[in-house]
């Protein structure tokens, strides 16, 4: 099993251990609230991914064969969301980035989270998070 | 009007959708600002359209052809009425407000020239700003605008300074979106004639709570969209008075909004038609007018009453909240209510109250040059309507406070 799977499959065990949608959010509020995910350098205007109404700053380099990814929103539950895709993509291997998906946010309940029409700004940067992850695919090869 | 006379339970189940559940709650809908529920009068009108009469209109000389049109002619009469238009050729039937904008706004491009100078107020949906950039594009006319105060109020004095023989035109709505400002349109209306410019009214946001009478207010256009007045969306009207409508070009060509068609010529019909091309929206405007019909059954001195008591208990509610923002604090106000509260994403507060079935509006609700003035992401709106309750309000205080605990 690859390692993005297998992060994805701890995460749904944690989010199992809950009993309804508050402590859920509860939960995604403390990992928003709780990680410093950005350099405040890089809270630039190149890196705002716009949804309508909150927004969220991507960065991303590699370190040795891995990319690393931060980011940032200045809304607590999509922070909270950020930290759980960051805790899935960052750290790996252009390769394992493109071929993951994220069908595990569906079994954690947050499905609603990742529809295109949210307008929070996620669905852009998962797209945003594999595009840095083919260019340095690229940049590899 | 109090609650206990105007008959709440009875008109809650006019509307059908107000008996479902959001997230295994009772649903709150408090997002009547950006649409209206529908009361089943509407619903049925639209069902019996396409059950017994469906076909196109003005044309046929079949016996459904004419009872639509009878039936679509009916509605508009139903409107002018309610708008007070002097003619029935001064409704235009539109898709919406927007499209209503752009049909003035491209009419003028024939009217104004370079130099001269089209006025917008600073409470305006911002996607409204857009067809007057382009005319100006087009024209070299320029854009000014009127600015706003801290309470959400246009700044009149300003107003009065930009306004001179160079203003053409004057847009502004009637209700602010975002705030639920009443502008003080008369006095604007009447400052506008003097200088002999036009006056263009959004009256989208006021249509559901304020019966405007054109004639009284000696507006030159008015447009409004079914869809929060209880009606159908993709429908709306314009109105005009005669002479504009005359003045103006036709906004497209096509089917019903032709005299005489050669490839050498092509002569205009006559109002409304003229601006009105290809088959309408037939059912949405006879349901509209069935919706005009339902309000006036209740009546908009009731339903203003009503919801100012909404507003007024609502404020107080949300006010005893800790770190309780409201943006929009004009004494003359429709019920709608935009806050923040401090260190709190609005966001964050929209998710969570979904989560416990209540439907607020949250984000910069396209007016962002409103929440640039407050040098805020966005708020959280919560738009009152008739059908709503004060234990509606309860819930939704209630909600607040719990998304509160969890976001602190």
């Amino acid at each position: 099993m690859s390692t993005i799977k297998k992060i994805q499959e701890e995460i749904v065990d944690e989010f199992a251990m809950f009993d309804d949608w508050m402590q859920r959010y509860e939960y995604m509020i403390e990992l928003g609230k709780s990680l410093p995910i950005i350099d405040e350098q890089y809270k630039t205007e190149e890196n705002i991914i716009k949804g309508c109404q909150s927004k969220v700053w991507v960065h991303a380099n590699m370190e040795d064969d891995k990319v690393v990814f931060t980011a940032d929103s200045d809304a607590v539950i999509t922070k909270g969301i950020i930290a759980i895709l960051i805790r899935v993509f960052s750290n790996q291997s252009p390769k394992a980035i493109l071929e993951a998906d994220t069908d595990f946010i569906d079994e954690i309940g947050l499905k609603e989270h990742l529809s295109p029409t949210r307008a929070n700004g996620l669905v852009s940067m998962i797209k945003q998070l594999k595009m840095y992850a083919l260019a340095y695919q690229t940049k590899v090869e | 009007m109090k609650i206990s006379t105007m008959n709440i339970e009875k008109i809650r189940v006019d509307f059908p959708i107000l008996s479902r559940k959001v997230n295994g709650h009772p649903l709150v809908y408090f997002d009547n600002a950006a649409t209206s529920q529908t009361p089943s009068t509407v619903i049925n009108a639209i069902v019996d359209y396409y059950q017994k009469y469906n076909a196109n209109i003005h044309r046929g000389v079949h016996t459904l052809s004419q009872e639509a049109t009878e039936a679509y002619e009916e509605a508009r009469e139903t409107i002018r009425a309610h708008f007070n238009a002097k003619k029935k050729e001064e409704i235009i039937f539109t898709s919406g407000t927007t499209h209503g904008i752009n049909l003035v706004a491209n009419g003028f491009a024939s009217e104004i020239k370079k130099g001269e100078e089209i006025l917008v107020s600073a409470l305006e949906h911002h996607s409204n700003i857009v067809p007057w950039q382009m005319l100006c594009q087009k024209t070299g006319a320029k854009l000014r605008v009127i600015p706003m105060t801290e309470e959400g109020e246009l700044d009149m004095n300003t107003f009065y300074d930009l306004l001179s023989e160079k203003t053409k035109l004057v847009f502004l709505n009637h209700v602010s979106n975002a705030l639920g400002t009443i502008n003080p349109i008369e006095e604007i209306i009447q400052k506008a004639h003097q200088k002999n410019a036009a006056v263009l009214i959004d009256g989208a946001q006021a249509a559901p709570h304020i019966q405007a009478d054109v004639q009284q207010l000696d507006v030159d256009f008015y447009v409004v969209s079914a869809h929060k007045m209880c009606g159908p969306t993709g429908v709306g009207i314009l109105y005009g008075k005669e002479e504009w409508l005359n003045k103006l070009p036709p906004y497209q060509g096509g089917g019903e909004m032709i005299d005489q068609v050669s490839f050498e010529k092509t002569t205009y019909a006559g109002l409304p038609h003229k601006f009105e091309a290809g088959t309408p929206n037939i059912c949405g405007g006879i349901a509209f007018g069935k919706a005009i019909d339902y309000l006036h059954e209740i009546g908009f001195d009731t339903i203003a009453e009503y919801e100012h008591e909404l507003l007024t208990y609502a404020t107080e509610k949300l006010l005893e909240i800790e770190g309780m923002k409201i943006f929009g604090t004009s004494v003359k106000k429709t019920a709608v209510i935009s806050f923040n509260i401090e260190g709190m994403h609005p966001y964050d507060i929209g998710t969570i109250v979904d989560k416990l079935g209540i439907a607020v509006r949250t984000g910069h609700h396209c007016a962002q040059p409103i929440m640039d003035y407050y040098k805020i992401p966005g708020t959280v709106r919560a738009s009152f309507s008739f059908y709503n309750t004060k234990s509606e309000i309860d819930s939704f205080v209630k909600a607040v406070k719990r998304a509160k605990i969890m976001l602190s």
